[in-house]
């Protein structure tokens, strides 16, 4: 159970039975946009639109109700908070005495998400809880990367990155149970970066930021009857192998961006591109991170094959942190050279939603909406609606 | 429905909501008319037309008890005469309060419910497993599988995930019933090459296993004692072959030997198998079966493990034991892997019976056992070596409870003379002509604690008669 | 000063007797049953038995067994027994899929008769007419219920049965020399077993998942189906409740490609007599002895899963089946594509008997009767459930179910925290279990309930108000909920040393070495 602490918690490591730590970042503004029909809040312009049109914050009061729920831990853990409306103020009111750390100005600002998420570090928090929206996710990954483990309180218009809990309540109680030592593992999940202008200007463009590890919780219910689920890195290392096993000499293979998908290029032992697309003949790296122009060249006149696997929260297959691979790539490739690939984890989340495509073209998306396989596991898929 | 054709409607005594005021009155709270209704999911061209052609109903429990007690009957049990049968299904005492147990209501009908109503079901799971434990000299033991062909099938598809290797090396001797499971159970994944086995003493040809062990090899499976009844004493040397290579050494072993003769850890076995029906559970004409595997406690083999581990731990009171699944996540994918095979409902009431037998016996019952079985056993092939004819014990090495009766040089076959027998209120050993015939007219011959020297000396009696 | 009598729920406790581990009972010199002595007579002739065993293979530390006088034992474990809750005990519908209907009591007096306990599978046949007549007419019996024409009650439970139809469509395809067969169909809402036990055999795995109605869509089998399927494994009604009304569609399919298509019957007890699986067009099938036939579960076991086939496949049956020849049965090993054992004998007979005999006692109005009411109770608890606050039944919305349904706590969860485990404690406190569903949990805070035909009404509303009453209490003190369960047999079990290799002790003596030291 402890080895996911290594490293993050000294204190925890030196076996002190210590208070928990708890640290807690709010982006004041996050939300503000979007009771008032515009699309997020990034940059002061929008902000003053925003105030000016009677928008109130809205965040603090979602990390509110998570807190709430981490009441009945008050004299276990301990909460870590950036100054008055980035955490300080509502901590209070929750009933908590925050340890407050750093200094911020009257209004708010990315650098100052970032500068807490980095002081949270320094503190060795047990677990980072912000609340915000795809925007300080962004801010936290640019932080922190993948160093500590974080949760997000939802409290953004609408949330592309994967690494918030469902809802500000269930942040708390996900919260409580990591830091009690009841999740049993943590996994990477995607930070998107939506282009706010394009967005509110009706387009949407969504690209892959970043991961972030996040609690992932599984119930403990006895499973009386059957065993238990492989976690995020069998599942994806079970995936790949089945990929390896099955490439064919014959074939070019995109690699598009996502853990799940990265996991193959580790089998294969070849530098790759989190974030990007890569591209693979004959189990090695033919380039890597290419542009959709770029990619179009490359296989132009090749039989080549697509791996591809949700992205996000909302389980996009494509449109979202993928464009480089666009209709005219999809056309190339053609729509039997598709592979998608997906942990059991991941499937799990989507609750019975179905996948979702969103390509930018209507007659691309048609084609390919529908009952789709995707692999699974080693030897191992499933049947899914994507619509 | 009505049951009969009278116009008087019976409620049957295990349907209570078959009361038609009942019904009526949660039909209407439901909102339909009937029951037909709640079936509208199913099409029309799938439903079953008419009734199922069963035989009439016996209603009265008295009817139903005389009409099976009147089947039963034609049943000869091996309690009305005297069973020289073995060969993986043993007559062996069964103590009163193993009954006593297994037949509680609360036992024989729970299932899977948790670790907190259900806490007394896990206890004692975890003492069956913490018992055998004991017995085996081994720290993982699960809550038993079906039998000793599942354990062993296991076992070996465990040493092959362990290992990462796809052949098992399987003595000749052992149960024809188990190779067969194992066969079916390994293909495609695994392959299974026999060993041969000394004619003389019929130990394994340990020579023959060198030949054939390689770095393809996953484990060496022999049994102890073996299906034919001899002690297999070159444990030994077997695992130093196997570990020299990188094989595991995997052992059928029966338990009610364990009080006496060595546990197959102590020469080298890194997984253990078997039946545990000879701990306090009846024949039940071989439905009283249950498997057991067990091993170090070590993480590369505790999570190879489908079936399921309970373990101890606490709870927020301090003192309380609490028990629940043991279950290591897999976290890394490092070998070529088929899955971890599945669990299902096995044989719990079975475990929970071997673990009262074991606390009952104690490790000097354990020891009186083996050793009241080895001395009788030995008085039978003495005795029955005494016939002219019979070429007793076939194997010359030491044997515990089983042992193999050439009748070759009587003329006679098996068959015949197990007829014979059988008219005199004996049933003679199992006739293992057909599953060894390079043996000859041999029967595998069965004694335990519960045969009388004066069982025995019948036996020998009628079989002089019968070979003259 | 009336007391209230009778309070639905009950003021419940369980039986709790700080019971020790069985070791701790130990006193050195106590026994607890004694062997049978040996013949003087005997020993003179033989000695001691045990001096012809060579030195290494003589156990020279006796097994660390404990000692215990005989009423100590019993006493322990019936302090166990008492600490278990029996479906004989309790209301146990919250056991959803397991059929936790009432195993009669003449069933379990016949099946410990000598007649039945003392028999060994290798007597000569002529010595056991009657275990093998009860067999065959199973067998009988079966094959009507189903429309299949043979059966094997070999595997000893469904899983068992699983592997055995799998083994039997990897055998089919060979000897029709269909090599390219190498994946096998299945749903995420059958049992676990169906996916695990086509793997166990090599085969690739499709899993199909459903639509928005429930059940899987016909579109989602034609996306999988292709000339590389051996077989289609599916349950129906599946774990939902729901019945595909495709189904036939979906066996036509799978045999235009040449795949086989197998039952998986555990969920049976709906649809007895009322549609089988001939008529859907399964090749072959398996019922559940100890769900829908009523033999007693066991706490896991034995059991059987009585597996059926239609002619065409009957020579790949594991061996030996029962037959009759008119004037006696026998055992039948000469199946001449047999796939040999899947376990030792022929099967569980207790469990056989108990079937035998509860089909007997019922006929096939009586079956027909049991599938009515078991479908009855089912909407009936449907409709209270979906009153209670935070309860919803996901699917078929509208619509009704076969034998039981999968709920979801979500909103539950949602507006109060109290998730599907912490139900599940909480009602341990009223003496009632609550099972949630088999991973994953593609329902969200899902449970599962199945009443079968056994339980009368008071019985359900009993445990209706059970549930009523956890989510009352989730509204307004769920603090006590999240503390449960208090009138169990233990309080709230620490689940943390369970996956540390570490820390895990799966046996006594493992936990003595391993935490000892902190006792």
């Amino acid at each position: 159970m402890g080895n996911h602490l290594e490293g993050l918690s000294k204190k925890a490591q030196k076996g002190c039975v210590k208070l928990k730590r708890l640290g807690l970042i709010i982006n004041p503004i996050a939300g503000m946009g979007g009771r008032v029909g515009l699309k997020g809040t990034d940059g002061p312009d929008i902000l003053e639109k925003a105030k000016s049109l009677g928008a109130k914050p809205w965040a603090p009061d979602r990390a509110r109700d998570a807190l709430r729920k981490l009441e009945s831990l008050k004299d276990t853990i301990e909460i870590v908070a950036y100054p008055r409306t980035m955490g300080e103020e509502i901590s209070i009111k929750c009933g908590f005495n925050p340890q407050v750390i750093g200094a911020i100005s009257e209004t708010t600002t990315a650098s100052d998400t970032k500068r807490a998420a980095q002081d949270m570090r320094r503190e060795e928090v047990d677990l980072l809880l912000f609340a915000g929206g795809d925007g300080t996710a962004r801010d936290i990954y640019d932080a922190v990367g993948c160093s500590m483990v974080v949760l997000g309180i939802p409290a953004g218009v609408k949330i592309y990155s994967a690494v918030f809990a469902s809802s500000p309540t269930r942040a708390g109680e996900l919260a409580g149970l990591y830091v009690e030592g009841k999740v049993g593992e943590v996994i990477e999940a995607e930070v998107m970066d939506i282009n706010e202008d394009d967005y509110r200007e009706g387009a949407l463009s969504a690209k892959l930021h970043g991961y972030l590890k996040i609690p992932f919780e599984i119930t403990h219910i006895q499973t009386s009857k059957a065993g238990s689920s492989p976690n995020e890195k069998y599942s994806q290392e079970a995936i790949a192998l089945d990929i390896v096993e099955n490439m064919s000499d014959d074939f070019h293979y995109i690699i598009g961006p996502g853990t799940t998908t990265k996991a193959i290029m580790q089998r294969l032992n070849l530098d790759s591109s989190l974030l990007g697309v890569d591209l693979v003949y004959r189990k090695k790296l033919v380039r890597k991170d290419l542009n959709e122009s770029k990619l179009l060249e490359q296989i132009r006149a090749k039989r080549t094959k697509l791996i591809v696997t949700p992205i996000g929260g909302q389980g996009y297959v494509f449109g979202r942190g993928n464009q480089q691979i666009s209709p005219q790539v999809i056309e190339q490739v053609g729509k039997d050279n598709i592979i998608i690939v997906a942990t059991k984890h991941k499937i799990d989340s989507l609750e019975g939603r179905p996948l979702l495509i969103d390509t930018g073209d209507e007659a691309t998306d048609n084609l390919l909406r529908g009952y789709l396989k995707i692999i699974t596991g080693y030897r191992e898929s499933i049947i899914y609606k994507c619509v | 429905m009505p049951f009969r054709k009278k116009d008087e409607k019976i409620v049957h005594p295990y349907i209570p909501n078959s009361v038609p005021e009942v019904k009526a009155k949660m039909l209407q709270e439901i909102g339909v008319k009937d029951i037909e209704e709640l079936y509208e999911s199913i099409p029309e061209n799938l439903r079953f037309k008419g009734q199922l052609n069963l035989p009439e109903p016996l209603l009265s429990e008295h009817a139903l008890r005389s009409h099976v007690e009147k089947i039963l009957s034609k049943n000869t049990t091996c309690k009305e005469t005297i069973s020289f049968l073995g060969g993986g299904c043993w007559q062996h005492y069964v103590p009163a309060v193993c009954d006593e147990i297994n037949q509680r209501s609360e036992f024989l009908t729970a299932y899977a419910g948790e670790p907190y109503e259900d806490h007394g079901r896990f206890q004692a799971l975890f003492e069956y497993a913490s018992l055998m434990a004991e017995l085996l000299d081994m720290d993982v033991v699960n809550v038993p599988t079906y039998d000793w062909c599942q354990a062993a099938s296991t076992s070996l598809r465990m040493a092959g995930r362990i290992t990462g290797r796809k052949e098992a090396l399987i003595i000749d001797t052992i149960s024809p019933e188990r190779l067969s499971a194992m066969k079916n159970y390994c293909r495609p994944v695994m392959t299974l090459q026999m060993i041969n086995h000394r004619s003389q003493t019929g130990l394994m040809d340990v020579d023959d296993l060198e030949s054939k062990t390689s770095s393809n090899t996953a484990c060496i499976y022999f049994e102890n004692p073996s299906y034919l009844g001899f002690i297999e004493t070159q444990g030994k040397a077997i695992s130093n072959i196997a570990h020299e290579n990188g094989a595991l050494i995997v052992v059928g072993a029966d338990p009610t030997s364990l009080g006496v003769i060595s546990p197959p850890s102590n020469y080298g076995a890194d997984i253990a198998c078997g039946d545990i029906q000879g701990l306090g559970i009846h024949m039940n004409y071989g439905g009283g079966l249950g498997g057991f595997i067990a091993t170090r406690d070590e993480k590369e083999f505790v999570m190879e493990y489908p079936f399921r581990l309970f373990g101890i731990t606490k709870t927020s009171v301090e003192g309380e034991y609490g028990f629940a699944d043991v279950a290591y996540e897999r976290t890394s994918f490092a070998k070529r892997e088929e899955g971890k095979e599945f669990v299902g409902t096995m044989a719990a009431l079975w475990g929970i019976t071997a673990g009262v037998y074991l606390s009952l016996m104690g490790p000097k019952g354990m020891r009186e056992l083996g050793r009241t079985i080895m001395q009788k056993s030995q008085y039978a092939m003495k005795k029955l070596s005494e016939i002219k004819g019979l070429k007793v014990p076939v194997f010359r090495s030491p044997h515990f409870k089983e042992f193999v009766v050439d009748f070759t040089d009587t003329g006679m076959t098996v068959e015949s003379i197990n007829k014979f027998l059988l008219e005199n209120d004996i049933f003679g050993g199992k006739d293992i002509s057909s599953e060894f015939p390079q043996l000859g007219n041999c029967a595998l011959y069965c004694v335990t604690e519960i045969h009388t020297k004066g069982d025995i000396d019948k036996l020998a009696q009628t079989l002089s008669l019968c070979s003259q | 000063m009336k007391a209230e009598r009778n309070p639905k729920p009950r003021n419940f406790h369980q039986a709790k007797w700080d019971e020790p581990v069985i070791f701790e009972l130990s006193r050195r010199g106590e026994r607890g049953v004694l062997v049978p002595e040996i013949e003087s007579e005997i020993e003179e002739c033989v000695g001691d038995g045990t001096s012809i065993l060579p030195e290494n293979m003589r156990r020279k530390v006796p097994p660390g067994l404990p000692e215990i006088s005989q009423m100590k034992v019993l006493k322990h474990y019936l302090h166990l027994s008492q600490q278990c809750l029996g479906a004989d005990l309790n209301v146990d519908i919250g056991q959803g899929t397991c059929t936790m209907k009432y195993s009669p009591k003449i069933n379990r007096l016949l099946a410990v008769s000598p007649k039945v306990t003392e028999l060994h599978p290798f007597q000569d046949e002529s010595t056991v007419q009657g275990a093998l007549e009860i067999m065959y007419r199973l067998d009988l019996f079966l094959r009507e219920i189903s429309g299949m024409d043979r059966f094997t009650f070999q595997p000893g439970g469904g899983s068992s049965a699983i592997l055995a139809m799998v083994s039997i469509i990897q055998a089919y395809h060979d000897f029709n020399k269909e090599n390219q067969r190498d994946e096998v169909l299945t749903t995420i809402f059958s049992h676990p077993s169906d996916a695990a036990a086509a793997a166990v055999k090599g085969y690739k795995v499709v899993t199909l998942y459903p639509n928005e109605d429930g059940y899987v869509d016909i579109e989602a089998l034609k996306k999988a189906i292709s000339p590389r399927t051996a077989a289609l494994l599916i349950t129906n009604p599946e774990d939902t409740g729901i019945f595909n009304p495709q189904i036939a569609e979906f066996t036509r399919i799978a045999r235009e490609v040449g795949a086989l298509c197998g039952y998986d019957q555990a969920n049976a007890n709906g649809i007895l007599g009322v549609t089988r699986a001939r008529e859907a067009g399964f090749d072959m099938c398996f019922f559940n002895l100890h769900k829908t036939f009523s033999s007693p579960h066991g706490c896991g076991g034995p059991a059987t899963g009585a597996l059926g086939v239609r002619e065409e496949l009957k020579d790949f049956l594991p061996v030996p089946i029962v037959e009759f020849d008119g004037e006696k049965y026998f055992l039948n090993y000469d199946l001449s594509n047999t796939i040999g054992k899947v376990r030792g004998f022929y099967g569980v007979f207790p469990a056989i008997l108990n079937a035998y005999a509860w089909i007997m006692s019922l006929g096939s109005a009586g079956l027909k009767e049991v599938a009515n009411v078991a479908v009855l109770n089912n909407n009936y608890i449907l409709k209270k459930v979906k009153e209670i606050r935070g309860a919803s039944a996901p699917y078929a919305a509208g619509k009704h179910r076969i034998e039981q349904v999968r709920y979801s706590w979500q909103k539950l969860t949602e507006e109060t925290g109290i998730t599907t485990e912490d139900v599940t404690y909480r009602m341990a406190d009223f003496g009632f279990h609550l099972w949630s569903s088999h991973h994953p949990f593609i329902v969200p805070q899902p449970f599962t309930i199945e009443p079968t035909e056994s339980y009368s009404k008071d019985e359900i509303d009993e445990y209706i108000a059970g549930l009523k009453k956890v989510v009352e209490e989730a509204y307004s003190e769920p603090e006590k909920i999240k503390a449960a369960p208090h009138s169990s047999v233990v309080h709230k079990i620490d689940q943390s040393t369970l996956d540390d290799p570490e820390k895990w002790a799966i046996t006594w003596r493992a936990y003595l070495r391993k935490h000892k030291k902190d006792a």
